[in-house]
């Protein structure tokens, strides 16, 4: 039985891609690649081609944007893809969505595979809200007796009833998009593969469009593989999680574990010091450095206090300026803001000045955090804004809450004033 | 107890058959296939003021102008039948395998924008482009039938016969295979080398003068240099057009080994423009 329990089943997949321009250059190629056919022999190209590493210039004019992808998805299971920009994650959806084809390889599937790549696929301007619902629904993959059974439902997620008649080409973006969501939102495919739709509509149908996510992918326990770049989203949804890295599974496994790879490796380049390699004439951020007891450091237990210096330099006409900082976690949520508006911090004369800032301890829930600083003259100038380079880690150390790891208790512990009172 | 591996619904493979026409899923696919068609047909002439009069104007003017041109100036003989009928029998024809090879020749390019998002099985698209034609097809075909009993009230000698009607399907579906298979075939190749749709829109122009369109074939023999007259005689639209012709006003001849020809050659293109629109149709996105 365990068998059945695997509904998707992907095996040394690969895919190549030409880079450059289809030109005089493929006909050869083709021919090339036909002859070697002809005499039954492997295709010449498929042997060379380099991994896809986006910022470094090849030799090849081929690369491959996946190579000898394996995993496999349990029925019922919500499986994360993670990875950076050109990672490959968009070009495995595509051959799972059967879009394009593999190079290499072979998926087998026991279910029916459908993909919310992008909404709104084949809306014609000019045909009405309703009839666009049929048109979508059939391209989509539902049969019209499936789009008939919902269509009311489809109508009222929308939120377009007034408009269902009208054609589409009068309807607002948003409405558009609210309509192509909610006939996606209503397929029932075995495999659901969604990619980023998340980010459509106004604030309230995000909201209802989240939700409606999360039904799907928890209530209903459908298969669903998702691909974002929002890393709390991924935690909330799925339970399993691959990372690709240039095109090969770098990982897969539990999702935290998988956020966990994913998390250390894009913030490889943590350091706990900046030093400006080119200051400006006047004023500037000279050197940032995170210490911990005087010694540079980029890993706090909870009950530490992190310590930022700054040194600066203060031109005459900049004596006005803030310094500030704003923590960012690694879901990319903005944290807290602190700035030298709130403390005098006596810059009266020109000169080079330390400035010292602590975070008190047994604030920040352990997690990484990313400091983003800015140097400025509100609203007249920004003189440096450091958008990477500060990083650092708070380990759980005994904050009391590491039973509930696998809760989001927030981003900050704070310290309540509880009182109590004993009524007898 | 089942073997682990090869029970599975759906297998998405680098290899694939020659022919892999998988009749099932198109089975699957057929209300989008009707939506399509609804699509085409609804949306052909939206915002115009003159609608699906369009799709009688057009055979119209295009007979009339074949009549002053070909007959008037040009004094070619269509026998007993009034040209203006003769050109719009042609017409009536040729416009249904027109409309289907431009439809069908730029289905990669001009859906790549769906095609690039979701799978449905893309034959479908060509398949719903000959099928709304046919609709098309049928309003002209109303518009000859209505001019034929014109010029019968008038007292023309036009003689129909009932047997030959049978035909008919034959003829509509030959039209219909051949212009698939071509649609296809080029669609398939336009998609990395555009010179094609440069090819195809005046070369769909020339072929129709090689098609016997608007002249008998019997004047074809008579009057072109031989080689030619052969090209025109090989080609299976001209006898398509020339049966087709036969059968609605009974001109020119009706051969039974000319009908089988053309019929093998629309069903061998069919298939071969089948065949290479399903090996592009699984990377065409790659280099489209």
């Amino acid at each position: 039985m365990t068998r059945s329990n695997v509904i998707l089943k992907v095996e040394n997949l690969s895919k190549q891609y030409r880079l450059g321009l289809i030109g005089t250059g493929t006909i050869s190629h083709d021919l090339n690649r036909w002859w070697y056919k002809m005499r039954g022999k492997e295709d010449p190209y498929l042997k060379i081609g380099e991994s896809n590493d986006r910022s470094s210039e090849g030799s090849s004019d081929y690369v491959w944007a996946l190579r000898d992808i394996n995993f496999e998805v349990n029925r019922g299971e919500v499986l994360g893809i993670i990875g950076k920009n050109g990672a490959g994650k968009s070009t495995l959806l595509k051959i799972l969505s059967r879009v394009t084809g593999p190079t290499l390889g072979v998926i087998k599937s026991n279910g029916r595979i459908a993909s919310l790549l992008e909404v709104g696929t084949g809306f014609h301007p000019e045909m009405t809200g309703r009839e666009n619902i049929y048109l979508n629904g059939a391209i989509l993959g539902m049969t019209k007796s499936e789009i008939v059974g919902k269509i009311d439902e489809i109508i009222d997620f929308s939120g377009c009833q007034r408009y269902i008649d009208t054609p589409v080409k009068r309807y607002s973006s948003g409405m558009t998009v609210r309509l192509a969501f909610a006939v996606a939102a209503h397929l029932e495919p075995d495999i659901l593969v969604i990619d980023e739709v998340l980010a459509v509509g106004d604030a309230e149908f995000q909201k209802k469009a989240i939700g409606k996510m999360q039904d799907i992918s928890k209530g209903e326990g459908r298969t669903v593989l998702f691909v974002s770049h929002n890393m709390a989203s991924i935690k909330a949804l799925c339970t399993k999680a691959i990372v690709l890295e240039h095109g090969e599974v770098a990982f897969n496994g539990q999702v935290e574990d998988a956020l966990d790879y994913y998390l250390n490796n894009t913030m490889k380049s943590s350091e706990a010091i900046y030093i400006n390699p080119q200051p400006n004439e006047d004023s500037d951020i000279l050197e940032v450095k995170v210490l911990k007891k005087n010694e540079l450091a980029d890993t706090f237990g909870f009950n530490e206090s992190v310590s930022i210096d700054f040194k600066i330099k203060v031109s005459e006409e900049d004596l006005a300026a803030k310094l500030g900082f704003k923590a960012i976690d690694q879901f990319e949520r903005v944290i807290f803001t602190s700035n030298t508006l709130m403390s005098d911090v006596g810059i009266t004369k020109e000169g080079t000045y330390t400035i010292k800032v602590i975070i008190p301890s047994s604030v920040l829930m352990p997690n990484k955090y990313r400091v983003v600083i800015g140097f400025h003259i509100h609203k007249k100038k920004l003189i440096r804004k450091l958008d990477q380079s500060i990083q650092f880690k708070i380990e759980e150390t005994g904050s009391g809450f590491e039973n509930y790891q696998k809760d989001d208790m927030g981003c900050v512990l704070l310290d309540c004033n509880w009182e109590s009172q004993n009524n007898g | 107890m089942k073997t682990a591996d090869d029970n599975w619904l759906y297998v998405i493979s680098h290899k694939r058959k020659l022919i892999e026409l998988n009749f099932t899923e198109i089975w699957r696919y057929k209300d989008l296939l009707f939506l399509f068609v609804k699509r085409d047909i609804i949306t052909a002439y939206k915002q115009t003021i003159l609608g699906p009069l369009w799709y009688i104007i057009q055979p119209l003017f295009t007979s009339v102008i074949f009549t002053l041109i070909f007959n008037n100036l040009g004094q070619i003989k269509t026998g007993d039948i009034n040209p203006f009928l003769f050109n719009l029998t042609g017409i009536t024809l040729w416009n249904y395998f027109k409309q289907c090879l431009t439809g069908t020749s730029s289905t990669f390019t001009k859906n790549q924008n769906i095609f690039g998002k979701v799978y449905f099985p893309r034959v479908i698209m060509p398949m719903a482009v000959t099928i709304s034609n046919l609709v098309k097809f049928g309003i002209q075909l109303l518009v000859l039938i209505g001019f034929y009993i014109y010029y019968l009230l008038r007292g023309d000698t036009l003689v129909l016969e009932p047997q030959y009607l049978l035909l008919f399907p034959i003829y509509v579906l030959m039209m219909a295979l051949f212009s698939l298979g071509l649609g296809m075939l080029l669609s398939a190749m336009t998609t990395k080398y555009r010179d094609l749709t440069v090819l195809v829109s005046f070369g769909v122009q020339l072929l129709m003068y090689l098609s016997a369109v608007p002249y008998p074939l019997e004047e074809a023999r008579a009057k072109f240099p031989p080689m030619v007259a052969n090209l025109v005689e090989l080609n299976p639209l001209s006898q398509i057009i020339e049966g087709f012709r036969f059968m609605v006003l009974n001109v020119g001849q009706f051969e039974m080994d000319k009908l089988l020809y053309s019929f093998i050659i629309c069903i061998l293109l069919f298939l071969f423009g089948l065949i290479v629109f399903n090996k592009t149709e699984q990377s065409f996105i790659d280099t489209v």
